[in-house]
C-alpha cells in the first residue's frame, strides 16, 4: 500500500490526483454554488426579467450613464490608491514583525487586527472627534473628504498587508539577503532582487484583498466620505434597499462584477502563475532583537506609526466608553447590563459576548474547511494537473460582491427545503464564512505555492503515502498561514462582515447588534454605553487572536 | 504534530460545545407550555416594548410572537415587498406614512378593522380599507442645543424660513434623505412647506448657508449635534420631538431640563402602521396581535420604549413625556399617495441641488 503510488504509471497518478483534486474542490464549489452563486444569480436575475421576460436596457443605460460611468470610475480609483497606500504603509510594519524580536510582540500582533473588526459608524465618530471642526487634527480640514475615506482604509485593512506578508517573511531565509549583500548589493537592491520576488504572491494577494475590501466598502464611503461621494456599492445600496429598483440594481451588480473580475485577472496575471519555490525556514529562526541604531529605530518609527494610526481613534473609544458625566468610572459598562433592562431588546452584555463567539467559532470552522479545501486543491501536491487557471482568483468573488446582493439574493434564493435559512440562526455563520472563506484560500494557496514540490516528491519516493506527505510536508509549512487565517475569519465573523447586517435576520444579538441599537437611541447613556460595548468588542477580538497565535505548533524547522 | 491534533480537536470540541449551547436569543415571549401557536411580527430595528407586556398578550391569547428585526423602515418594507409570494412574517409593524402607499400598491396586507380602532383618530387612518392600523406617531422636528444659544445670546430659530439667515450659518446638520428616514421626512417638510416648485429654491438657500449633511441620524445626532453626548460642533439637527425627554432619562444623573428642545414649527409628523400580511396562515392569531398593539396595555408602554406617542386618545404619558415632550400644534404633511408618486425622484433632486 504505502509504495503504490510509486509503481504506478506517471499518467495513473495524474488520473487519481485529479480525480482526488476534484473532490477536494467539490466540497467549496458547492458551498459557493449554494450560498452565494444561486442567490447572487437569482436577484440579479430577477432584476434583469421584470414581468417574466429579459430586458437588459437597465445595464445599457447604466453603461452609458455619464454620472453612472464617474461612480464607476470612481469606486476603481479609489480602491486602488486605498489598496496602494495600504501596502506601502503595512510593509515596513510587516517586516518589523517578521524578522524583530520585541517585547510584547504577541500582544501588538495581535491587537492590530481589533480596528478590523469595529463597526465603522462607531470609527466614524472616534474619526470625527480627531479630524473634525475642533479636534486635534481639524486643522487639516479631512473631514468629509477622500482623504479621510483613504486614511479609514488604512486604518481598517493595515492589519490584512501585516499579517499575510509578514507571515510568509517570517519564513523567508534570511540568509539569502545576506548573501546577496556579501556580493555587494545594496539594502534596496537585495530588497529589490532577492525579498521582494519571494514576497510577491503574499503581497499580491493581501492586496487583491485589500482592493476587494475597498473595492465594496460601504460605511466608510457614506460615513467619512459624506454625501458628496457615491461608489458602486453605495449606488447598490440605494437602489436596493432604499428604492427596491431590482432593474437597476441588477445593473450595477454586473457592472460592480465585471470590474472585479477583471481586476482580478489582471492582478493575478502580474502576480505571475509560478509562485517560485522558496526554501523556508521555522520563523523563530530568522527574526532576532533589533541590534544596531538603525534596527531600533525601524522597529520604534513602526510601532510608532501603529500606535498613531491604529491607537489613536481606538484611544478615543476607550475614552469615551470612561467619560461619564461624573468623571471617569465604569458608569456606562454597568449601564449595558441596566440600560432597557425590562424590554424584550434587552441583552446582558456577557450574552451578547457568547453569541458573538458563538457564531464567530462556527464560522470559522465553516471558512477553515471551505478555504482549505479550495486552497489544498488548488496549490496543494502535483500543481501541474490543477483546476483551470484563474481559479483561485475567481474564488475571491464573494469580497467583491455588494453584501446588499447577496443578502437580498438570500432572501428570494434561500426561501424553500431543503435550503430554507430565512429566519435560522445557521444564517449567520454562513454569511460570515462566505466572506471568510475566500480569504482563508487566499491566505494559504501563496504558501502552498511556495513549498518545493521536490520535497513532496522526495517524501512519496521514500514511501510516505498521500496523506502523510500532506501532514509532514504541507501541513506544518501552510500551520502559520492557516492560523492568520482563522484569526481573520474569527475577526470577519465578531465584525458582521457581509450579508447580514443588511438583511432579517433572526434575533440573537451579537455584540455589534448591541452597538448598532444602542445608537439608535438618544441620550448621553445610550451613547457611552456603546462605546462601552466597541471596547469589549475590541478586548474579546484581541483576547480571541492572542488566544489564536498562541498555537504553534510543529514548525517547520522540525522537518 | 501531535498539538496539531490537540488542536484540532480542541477547536472541534469547542465548535460542539458551543454550538450544542447555542446563542441565546432574545425572545420576545415568555415560553408557555400551552400549545398556542407562533406568530411572526416583520419589523425594523427600532422596534422594542417592555417584556411583561408581551408577556402578558401571550398569557391572555396563548400566542407566542417571534420579533423579526429587518433594518431601517425602508429596508424592512422592501424586504417585504421582495418576499410577498413567501412572506417573512404574519404581522408587519412599522410601515410609516412615507412609505404606506408602496406597500399597499404592492399588496402587502390583508383589511382587518379592529375594534380598537374606535378608540383611534380618524385622522390617522389613512387607509379607508382598513390594510393597515396606525399604532403610534412621531414628529420629526429641528433640535437646538440650549447651552450653544444661551452662550451665543442668540435666539434659537423659530421657522424654516429661519434657517437660511447669516445668523444660523453653518448651524445646521441634516440626514442625507436617500439613506435616513428623519431625512427624507425633513425634506418632506419642506416640500410641504414651500411647495413642488419652491423646495428646491429653498435647499439652494440652505446649501449657501452651509447646511452638513451626513449619512444618517446616529452620525448626525451622536456625532456632530453640540447638544448630545458627542460633542460636535453643530447646535442644530434634525431629531424627533421625543429626542429632550430621551436626554432626560437616558442620562445619569437625570438632568432636570433636557439640554435640547425641539423647534415645534419645522416638524413632519410620521405616522407608523401595523398590518396582516398576505400570505400568513395565522391570521386569526395575527389579528389578536395588531388588537393588542392597539389597546392600552401596549399603546401605554411604548412611549419609553420606541420614544414615540401613542395613536390611541386618551393614552396615560409617562411623566417624562408630560414634562419635556412637546406635540407639533400643526405639522407639516403631505398625502401617502403624492409620496409615493414622486418619493425617488424628489430624493434625486435633491442630491444634485444639494451635494452635487
Amino acid at each position: 500500500m504505502r509504495a503504490l503510488g510509486v509503481h504506478m504509471s506517471p499518467s495513473a497518478r495524474i488520473d487519481r490526483r485529479r480525480v482526488a483534486r476534484g473532490l477536494l474542490l467539490a466540497v467549496p464549489l458547492a458551498f459557493l454554488g449554494v450560498f452565494f452563486v444561486y442567490p447572487v444569480g437569482s436577484i440579479i436575475g430577477r432584476g434583469l426579467t421584470p414581468g417574466g421576460t429579459l430586458d437588459l436596457s437597465p445595464l445599457g443605460a447604466v453603461v452609458t450613464d455619464p454620472h453612472l460611468r464617474d461612480v464607476a470610475w470612481f469606486t476603481i480609483w479609489q480602491a486602488t490608491v486605498s489598496t496602494a497606500l495600504t501596502v506601502l504603509v503595512a510593509l515596513p510594519g510587516a517586516y518589523v514583525f517578521a524578522r524583530y524580536e520585541f517585547r510584547g510582540k504577541r500582544l501588538v500582533r495581535a491587537a492590530v487586527l481589533v480596528p478590523f473588526v469595529l463597526p465603522t459608524v462607531v470609527v466614524g465618530s472616534a474619526f470625527l472627534a480627531l479630524l473634525g471642526e475642533g479636534g486635534p487634527l481639524g486643522f487639516l480640514g479631512l473631514d468629509q473628504s477622500v482623504a479621510a475615506i483613504l486614511l479609514a482604509h488604512v486604518f481598517f485593512n493595515y492589519a490584512v498587508v501585516v499579517l499575510i506578508v509578514g507571515g510568509l517573511w517570517s519564513h523567508l531565509d534570511p540568509r539569502q539577503e545576506d548573501a546577496a549583500r556579501v556580493l555587494g548589493a545594496g539594502r534596496w537592491q537585495t530588497f529589490r532582487a532577492v525579498t521582494l520576488p519571494a514576497l510577491r504572491p503574499a503581497i499580491a494577494a493581501a492586496a487583491a484583498i485589500v482592493f476587494l475590501f475597498t473595492f465594496t466598502s460601504f460605511g466608510v464611503i457614506l460615513i467619512l466620505g459624506g454625501p458628496g461621494y457615491s461608489t458602486l456599492e453605495t449606488e447598490i445600496y440605494r437602489q436596493t434597499v432604499q428604492f427596491l429598483d431590482l432593474p437597476q440594481a441588477a445593473a450595477l451588480s454586473i457592472v460592480q462584477l465585471a470590474a472585479v473580475v477583471a481586476v482580478l485577472l489582471v492582478a493575478g496575471r502580474a502576480q505571475g502563475r509560478r509562485a517560485q519555490a522558496l526554501r523556508l525556514r521555522a520563523s523563530a529562526e530568522t527574526s532576532r532583537r533589533p541590534r544596531t541604531a538603525g534596527e531600533r529605530a525601524m522597529v520604534g518609527v513602526n510601532l510608532g506609526l501603529m500606535a498613531v494610526l491604529l491607537g489613536g481613534p481606538i484611544a478615543v473609544l476607550v475614552q469615551r466608553s470612561f467619560d461619564t458625566a461624573g468623571g471617569y468610572s465604569f458608569g456606562f459598562y454597568r449601564a449595558l447590563s441596566e440600560l432597557r433592562r425590562t424590554s424584550t431588546v434587552f441583552v446582558p452584555p456577557i450574552e451578547a459576548v457568547r453569541n458573538s463567539v458563538v457564531f464567530a467559532s462556527i464560522a470559522t470552522v465553516i471558512a477553515l474547511v471551505i478555504g482549505g479545501l479550495a486552497a489544498f486543491a488548488i496549490a496543494g501536491p502535483g500543481r501541474g494537473v490543477g483546476p483551470p487557471r484563474g481559479l483561485d482568483t475567481l474564488l475571491l468573488l464573494p469580497l467583491g460582491v455588494s453584501a446588499v446582493t447577496i443578502g437580498f439574493g438570500f432572501l428570494i434564493a434561500l426561501d424553500r427545503p431543503p435550503f430554507d435559512l430565512r429566519g435560522s440562526p445557521a444564517l449567520i455563520p454562513i454569511a460570515h464564512a462566505l466572506v471568510a472563506a475566500p480569504f482563508v484560500a487566499r491566505v494559504m494557496i501563496p504558501v502552498l505555492r511556495s513549498i518545493d514540490e521536490r520535497l513532496r516528491e522526495a517524501a512519496a519516493l521514500l514511501g510516505a503515502p498521500p496523506g502523510r506527505v500532506w501532514r509532514e510536508i504541507d501541513l506544518p509549512i501552510v500551520a502559520r498561514a492557516m492560523l492568520v487565517a482563522a484569526g481573520f475569519a474569527f475577526a470577519i465573523s465578531l465584525g458582521e462582515f457581509g450579508a447580514t447586517i443588511f438583511i432579517a435576520r433572526p434575533d440573537y444579538p451579537t455584540l455589534p447588534v448591541v452597538i448598532f441599537r444602542l445608537l439608535g437611541q438618544p441620550g448621553p447613556l445610550n451613547f457611552g454605553a456603546a462605546m462601552a460595548a466597541s471596547v469589549i468588542l475590541m478586548a474579546v477580538t484581541a483576547a480571541a487572536i492572542f488566544a489564536i497565535e498562541r498555537f504553534r505548533f510543529a514548525d517547520i524547522g522540525e522537518f | 504534530m501531535r498539538r496539531l491534533l490537540v488542536l484540532t480537536l480542541a477547536v472541534s470540541i469547542f465548535a460542539t460545545v458551543v454550538a450544542a449551547a447555542g446563542p441565546v436569543a432574545a425572545t420576545a415571549s415568555a415560553p408557555t407550555g400551552s400549545s398556542g401557536t407562533t406568530i411572526t411580527l416583520m419589523t425594523h430595528d427600532s422596534f422594542n416594548v417592555s417584556k411583561s407586556v408581551m408577556r402578558q398578550f401571550t398569557k391572555e391569547t396563548g400566542v407566542k410572537v417571534d420579533v423579526l428585526p429587518s433594518g431601517d423602515a425602508g429596508a424592512a418594507v422592501n424586504q417585504a415587498i421582495l418576499t410577498k409570494s413567501n412572506p417573512l412574517g404574519d404581522v408587519f409593524f412599522g410601515v410609516d406614512n412615507t412609505l404606506l402607499s408602496r406597500a399597499l400598491d404592492e399588496g402587502l396586507f390583508i383589511p382587518y378593522r379592529s375594534p380598537q380602532l374606535d378608540h383611534i383618530s380618524k385622522d390617522l387612518q389613512l387607509d379607508p380599507r382598513n390594510r393597515v392600523s396606525p399604532v403610534d406617531t412621531g414628529d420629526v422636528c429641528l433640535n437646538f442645543d440650549r447651552k450653544y444659544f444661551e452662550k451665543k445670546k442668540l435666539s434659537a430659530p423659530n421657522t424654516l424660513d429661519d434657517l437660511t439667515k447669516p445668523q444660523y450659518k453653518g448651524l445646521l446638520v441634516v440626514e442625507n434623505p436617500a439613506t435616513s428616514s428623519p431625512g427624507l421626512a425633513f425634506l418632506l417638510a419642506t416640500v410641504a412647506k414651500f411647495g413642488p416648485d419652491g423646495w428646491r429654491a429653498y435647499w439652494e438657500k440652505l446649501r449657501n448657508n452651509d447646511v452638513k449633511v451626513v449619512d444618517g441620524w446616529e452620525q448626525a445626532y451622536n456625532t456632530e449635534f453640540s447638544g448630545s453626548a458627542g460633542k460636535g460642533n453643530y447646535p442644530l439637527v434634525v431629531s424627533y420631538a421625543s429626542s429632550p425627554p430621551a436626554e432626560v432619562v437616558n442620562a445619569h444623573p437625570a438632568p432636570s431640563q433636557p439640554p435640547t428642545g425641539a423647534l415645534l414649527n419645522t416638524c413632519f409628523r410620521q405616522i407608523e402602521f401595523v398590518g396582516i400580511m398576505k400570505g400568513t396562515a395565522h391570521e386569526k392569531a395575527a389579528k389578536k396581535l395588531v388588537d393588542f398593539m392597539l389597546s392600552d396595555r401596549f399603546q401605554r408602554d411604548m412611549p419609553l420604549q420606541m420614544y414615540v406617542f401613542p395613536a390611541r386618545d386618551g393614552t396615560k404619558l409617562p411623566t417624562a413625556f408630560v414634562k419635556f415632550a412637546k406635540v407639533a400644534p400643526t405639522p407639516f404633511a403631505l398625502p401617502p399617495d403624492e409620496i409615493a408618486r414622486n418619493r425617488d425622484q424628489w430624493i434625486d433632486e435633491w442630491t444634485n441641488t444639494v451635494v452635487r
